[in-house]
Formats: structure tokens, sequence, C-alpha cells
């Protein structure tokens, strides 16, 4: 397995007092922590700060941690022997654990001594992923592949990480921020303990055409000045196919035009809605011809849309 | 490796948990769930005290605090404070998204 140097990671030496760590981790995890923190990789830099401290501020695990001597970060390196006999109960049968794991095992985790009787229940750990979906995806519903490594534990109570393939439905109409629950997918229980639930966290990709709020959607809609002064009708896009909308005559710039029924599923049955927003644009060039005929047009029409500046 | 096709229980309108229910799945006591309604931090969906259900975001609301308190090793004060911050911003920036998604690009 790969050694991890807790010390650096929290920015301490290794002789550093208890307050010192503490007050180190408080400063990172202010910085990092996934619910208060926009840096990037936020969630995976406060895991690893998280563990280190875990270890380092209770007195046997640090102590047991100082045991394992200096080692370069990231190198590859075993228990020495002694080691585990003291501290580890089983010796030798380190494969498949994660560094963490070596200290999971000294304050009533259940990797601990059988001699120490009955261990407590302990429920399974939860997991949360990130799930972005399309717009499309949500419309029809999806299925999703997600891959995991939970802990799992053997009869003698050892933790094993364990790679893991869990296909999940995205039910129709999932909106950007939902949570979906599997339950009991996540990590073992052990002793009677339950097992872990997985939490999908569902996000909404940027799409092309549509933006979305709820369950509505959002569309540009471009059309001319004089498509938007006379009426037309215009084909509309939507994620059930496209649809036709007859642009009122006297349409305004700005103005939204609303499709009912044509935005995402709700879990009621019924849907969001879909507006069109106008924009009224000119041709990028115009010809000789269009030209004379806007003259003509300014010239003929008293419309003064600036009165009320004056 | 194993593969299996996991029941997704849907969320937002269709979770219906009661305090005993929430409790076990967020890792909380009764008696932290009760302080969290007390202090507004948490709304149960429904019900009077003692009958009260809870959706979805109740869960991930009493998630987070849970999360908070074991993290940032905070009382239940400023646990409750953190969790109202937090909603607030929820909800800011969700107007933000449909302000954004209402104007033309």
């Amino acid at each position: 397995m790969k050694f991890k140097d807790y010390y650096a990671i929290l920015g301490v030496e290794r002789g550093a007092t208890a307050d010192a760590i503490k007050e180190a981790y408080r400063k990172l995890a202010r910085k990092y922590h996934p619910d208060v923190s926009k840096e990037a990789n936020a969630e995976a830099r406060f895991k690893e700060m998280a563990e280190a401290y875990a270890t380092l501020k209770d007195p046997a695990k640090r102590a047991a941690y100082d045991q394992l001597g200096r080692h370069g970060s990231d190198e590859e390196f075993r228990p020495p022997p002694d080691w585990s006999t003291q501290f580890g109960g089983d010796s030798g049968a380190f494969d498949g654990m994660d560094f963490a794991d070596l200290f999971a095992g000294l304050a009533g985790h259940p990797r601990g001594r059988g001699r120490q009787g009955s261990a407590p229940a302990m429920r399974g750990q939860d997991y949360e992923i990130a799930v972005p979906i399309t717009i499309e995806e949500s419309f029809g519903g999806t299925e999703v592949s997600l891959d995991l490594t939970t802990t799992e534990f053997d009869e003698q109570g050892a933790p094993r990480r364990v790679p893991r393939s869990v296909k999940a439905r995205i039910p129709k109409g999932a909106t950007d921020g939902q949570v979906l629950r599997l339950p009991g997918q996540g990590g073992k229980g052990f002793h009677g303990g339950r097992d872990g639930d997985v939490y999908l966290n569902i996000s909404l990709r940027p799409h092309r055409l549509y933006r979305a709020s709820g369950h509505d959607l959002f569309l540009d809609l471009p059309v001319t000045p004089w498509e938007a002064a006379l009426g037309t009708d215009a084909a509309i896009p939507t994620p059930a196919g496209t649809v036709k909308l007859k642009v009122p005559a006297g349409t305004r710039g700005g103005q939204q035009l609303r499709l009912a029924g044509r935005g995402l599923p709700t879990p009621q049955g019924r849907a969001g809605d879909l507006h069109a927003i106008v924009q009224i644009v000119l041709p990028p060039e115009l010809t000789e011809r269009e030209r004379g005929l806007l003259r003509d047009l300014a010239a003929a029409s008293a419309f003064n849309p600036r009165r009320h500046l004056e | 490796m194993t593969s299996e096709f996991a029941p997704a229980a849907w969320s937002g309108e269709g979770a219906r948990l009661r305090l005993a229910e929430l409790a076990d799945l967020a890792d909380l006591s009764e008696a932290e769930l009760l302080e969290l309604v007390e202090c507004g931090a948490l709304t149960p969906d429904e019900g009077t005290p003692g009958q009260w259900v809870f959706g979805i975001t109740s869960l991930t609301v009493a998630r987070t605090a849970r999360r908070l308190r074991e993290d940032f090793e905070l009382e239940p004060h400023g646990v409750a404070l953190l969790l109202r911050l937090m909603d607030r911003i929820r909800r800011l920036e969700e107007e933000l998204r449909e302000l954004q998604a209402r104007r033309p690009g």
C-alpha cells in the first residue's frame, strides 16, 4: 500500500501539539470542505485531510502511526511485522487494504482482536456520487452505470475495498440539484449494522438549445423585424420533437411565448413548460433593395419609441 | 465485480420519512433532529409533532448537519446557523439560475 504523510498533509511538524494539529485541520477545513468551498478538487483534498486528522487527533492512533516510521509520500511500503502484532491484530494480511484502514482497528472499529468480545454493530458507509445528465436523458429517463469501490468486511473483520458496478434508473423529469437515494447499495454493514446507501446528486448538463429552470425549459427564438410585426409560424424544437408555434403579429422583443407542457415531466404525471424568448434580429448584411425599403419605412412611419425620454 | 440493477427510490415528492427513519438514515439522534426543527434548520413536509413526515430534502439537510458536526467539530448552535446560511445560498443560486435561464442568451 502507499504511505501517506499525514503531518505533511496537515502542514505540521511531526512533534506538533494536539492543539496545533487541531488548528491546522480547522484552517484547512474552512478552505476545502465541500459544503463551503469552491476550490477545485475540494472533495478529494478534504477527504485526505479528514483522514489525516482522524488519525493524528487520537493519541492511540497517532502513536501507532508514528511507529510506522518516516517514509516518502505515496511510497510503496508494508507495516513492519512487530507493528501489526502490537497494533493490528492479524499480521501480514494487508493486501487490498487502504492505508487508512490500518488505524481503523484501534478504536471500536470491527477490525479488532477477537478477544475483545462482541463488537458493536457498524452501519455501512454512505456514498455520494455526482451524476450529470443531459436534458434529453432527463426527459426520457435514463439508466446510469456507476463504478464504486465500497468497503466490505471479511470473517476476521478486516476491511477490504471491493470494486462494484451498480446500475441505477434515473426517472423521467429529474431536475438539476435533485437527489436520488439507492437504499442499501453503499458499503456493507458489520455485525448486524445496516448497509449504507448511495446518493446520486443529479445535475443537468448545459444544452445547445435549452436552458432549464426546475421543470421549465427556455429557448431563444430569433425572428426578423417583419416577422415580429406581421406575425409568422415558427418551427420550435422541443425534447419531444418539433412543434409549430404561431408568433402573433406585434410580438415585442423579449416577449416569452409559452408552450404549455413541453418542458420536463413532473412526478405528478404532468410537465413543465417550454418558454420561447423572442429576439428580434437583423440580417447581418442588407442588400441595397432591403436598405431602400427600410428607408422608405422610416420615412413613412411616425412612430417615436423615445418620446418618453424627451 | 458485481453488476446489479438498483431500484432507485424516487426523490422529492415520493419520500415520506418518519422522525425515527430520518434519524437512522442521517445517523443523528432524534433529539438532534428535534433541535434542528426547533431552530428552523429542518422543516417537516407535514404532520404535527409526533406525527411528522419528512421528504428527501430534509434527509439531505440532516445528512449535511451530521457532516458539518463531524467535520467541523461544531456544537448544535453552530451547525444550525451554518445550515440556515447554506439554505439561503441554495435558494439564491436557484433564483440566479432561473433568471439566467429567462434571459436571452
